[in-house]
């Protein structure tokens, strides 16, 4: 394996990324994620540390021919809107020596109905999918995606998933931030997840969830109070959270949980009002650390 | 593991995405300079406003001002005679309109007060028992004329005669109107606005949806970007100055009489000029407000000071050495010394060397303050 990537950002991430693995940096909005991958990409120049990127460091050496060598999805970009698709395209294309052909990427990134039609006309999903197609054009070795299905609905999501995985799958190495935890589950091989500035946990994403030492998580509410000292003491019972008038219990076993935490319920005389169960995910990693949900922003 | 997985996607690999043959595809894209011009030309044509006020708007402005201005044979000039109680302001309005120049009419005090002040008529007689009485405002020209022409025919009705005989010479010709005047000062205004806005928006927009930093992230020259402006104010700089000419040459046969190889290298240095300048105002700000803000504190002096509608030597001595400072000023200047007079380039040495210094210093400050995000 060949280490390509070390990072130390001003907040004092010590990161590596190794070839042909999609590496995720999860949190939530502020935590960082945009400005440790701008660092990476060589437009924030860091205030201290280091950052080396396919054996090369940013303005300490040939920089137009590293920027050959990767390729870029920025959060905020917004192409122009009355150039086509081909056209926008054929734009990136032409800034770099070597790389894919314009008809061959759009096909990628399923645009080739939309092919002709103006950026502006474009779906959000579509646009994003345009703006990874710009990224993937040079066939860079190291793509780097900034929320790259931030307010997309599930369907587009899914589609922008599929283009990821097919450059994962052909040998091409992914730093992706996200707030999705689906999206990091599905798509990273490993998860650095980010907070304040920190990374709070990293790990593959299978790691981090057996880090909990749990894999259910029971979530309700009832109808008055109850004793969080009790709810704590009740078998196989990891870890309480409350948030708001929710109860979140991490448990290691469901079946042996469950009916103690009814019983419990009752004894307090209070009664249940809602109650779910979901296998633990990411999203109760980052809530056992930071006592916050991702998308609390 | 690692290992294992990179084989398996070698095979995916050349299927997906013919790793194998670096630059495929590269023949579709031209230069990138030329993509880069291609783009500007595009968002240009697709932006309807934009081509409004380049193309049609000046155009609207010749025929508009030509028409309101054109020299047709000098018109009458009103008077007003104050009415008496007799018939005595009736004479004098008959021996003032038998004059060729002049168009007499009776008014009320009130209203001769009221058409004088709204410049309907250029000055009231007021007859009295003996002699007459003058009223008009000396700082209008036509009123001093007025006078005079006035004063001349009731001598004349009076009996007063020339001293000596002397003879007129009339000459119109093309090239000494005003409508000759306007044209060189419109296409001179239009390639600064064309300039500044067509930079200055287009550079600010990009930055502030970030497509500028999008560019920076990948391996364009900075310079082709910039020059890909150059370019595509190249191409629209023709049409501009050919659709100003075009009209005015049609409508008004207007005609130019320096060398049409002279009016193109002029409107070049003026085009760069501008959009140096145009550069200039748009390397930092990120909003549109921020930029319009610095273009109309750039332009509004040279609207008002650099002779496009009237000539710049009206303004005070004092101010002269700062107006011809004005790149706009420079470039109206040498426009109309080769449209009008049909001068060398040689003779215009003065205002070509405003213009390159504004054009080199602009850019070369744009350059290194220029922000890419």
């Amino acid at each position: 394996m060949k280490r390509f990537a070390d990072v130390t950002a001003v907040n004092g991430l010590d990161l590596q990324v190794f070839t042909g693995e999609c590496f995720g940096l999860l949190g939530p909005n502020g935590a960082g994620k945009t400005t440790t991958i701008e660092i990476l990409e060589g437009l924030t120049p860091a205030d201290e540390g280091s950052v080396e990127l396919l054996g090369q460091q940013w303005k300490k050496g040939d920089d137009r021919a590293l920027r050959e060598r990767i390729g870029v999805q920025l959060q905020e970009t917004q192409l122009a809107e009355k150039v086509t698709v081909v056209e926008t395209v054929r734009l990136f294309r032409s800034f770099y020596k070597r790389g894919h052909s314009v008809d061959e990427v759009i096909r990628t990134v399923a645009l080739d109905e939309k092919r002709d039609a103006r950026v502006g006309k474009l779906s959000g999903g579509q646009k994003q999918r345009l703006a990874v197609a710009c990224a993937l054009v040079s066939d860079p070795e190291l793509l780097f995606l900034d929320e790259p299905t931030t307010g997309l609905d599930p369907q587009a999501r899914l589609s922008l998933w599929d283009i990821v995985e097919k450059f994962r799958d052909g040998g091409g190495t992914i730093l992706l931030t996200t707030h999705y935890m689906e999206e990091a589950t599905r798509l990273c091989d490993r998860v650095a997840i980010m907070d304040h500035g920190k990374v709070i946990a990293l790990g593959t994403p299978a790691e981090l969830i057996e880090s909990l030492g749990a894999d259910q998580v029971i979530e309700f509410s009832a109808t008055n109070p109850l004793v969080e000292d009790a709810l704590t003491n009740i078998p196989a019972v990891k870890h309480l959270h409350k948030r708001g008038e929710v109860y979140a219990l991490t448990v290691s076993e469901i079946g042996v949980a469950l009916p103690a935490l009814l019983a419990e319920i009752k004894r307090q005389q209070s009664e249940l009002v809602t109650l779910t169960t979901h296998q633990a995910t990411l999203e109760d990693v980052f809530v056992s650390l930071t006592g916050r949900k991702l998308r609390d922003g | 593991m690692a290992e294992a997985k990179e084989t398996i996607l070698e095979e995916n690999v050349s299927a997906d995405w013919n790793r194998r043959q670096p630059g495929a595809g590269k023949s579709e894209s031209l230069h990138p300079l030329l993509e880069l011009t291609a783009t500007r030309v595009r968002e240009f044509l697709r932006e309807k406003e934009a081509v409004f006020w380049v193309f049609i708007f000046p155009v609207l402005m010749t025929f508009a001002l030509g028409v309101a201005f054109r020299n047709t044979a000098p018109d009458k000039t009103p008077v007003a005679v104050e009415a008496t109680a007799d018939a005595k302001a009736n004479e004098v309005a008959q021996v003032l309109s038998s004059s060729p120049e002049i168009t007499a009419t009776v008014m009320s005090p009130t209203e001769a007060a009221q058409a004088l002040r709204s410049g309907k008529i250029s000055i009231v007689v007021k007859p009295q028992s003996e002699d007459f009485e003058y009223r008009f405002d000396p700082t209008r020209p036509e009123s001093r004329t007025a006078r005079l022409m006035v004063d001349d025919a009731l001598q004349r009705g009076r009996g007063r005669a020339d001293v000596v005989k002397s003879s007129e010479a009339k000459i119109t010709e093309p090239g000494a109107r005003y409508v000759d005047f306007l044209v060189p000062g419109l296409i001179g205004m239009n390639l600064m606005g064309s300039g500044l806005w067509g930079l200055g928006f287009t550079v600010v927009i990009a930055r502030s949806r970030k497509i500028l930093k999008r560019f920076a992230a990948t391996p364009m020259r900075r310079s082709h970007y910039l020059f890909s402006f150059m370019l595509s104010r190249l191409v629209f700089l023709v049409l501009e100055v050919a659709a100003v000419v075009v009209f005015a040459w049609l409508v008004f046969s207007f005609t130019v009489r320096g060398s049409w190889l002279t009016l193109i290298l002029v409107t070049m240095l003026g085009g760069f000029t501008f959009s140096g300048l145009g550069l200039l105002v748009a390397a930092r700000p990120t909003t549109i407000e921020g930029v319009s803000g610095l273009m109309n504190f750039i332009m509004l002096p040279m609207w008002l000071l650099s002779g496009t509608f009237f000539s710049s030597e009206r303004f005070p001595q004092v101010l002269q050495p700062f107006i011809k400072a004005l790149p706009l000023t420079a470039l109206n200047t040498v426009l109309r010394s080769v449209m009008n007079e049909g001068a060398a380039l040689s003779s215009n040495w003065a205002p070509i060397s405003i213009m390159l210094a504004w054009c080199l210093i602009s850019f070369v400050i744009a350059l290194k303050i220029f922000k890419w995000q």
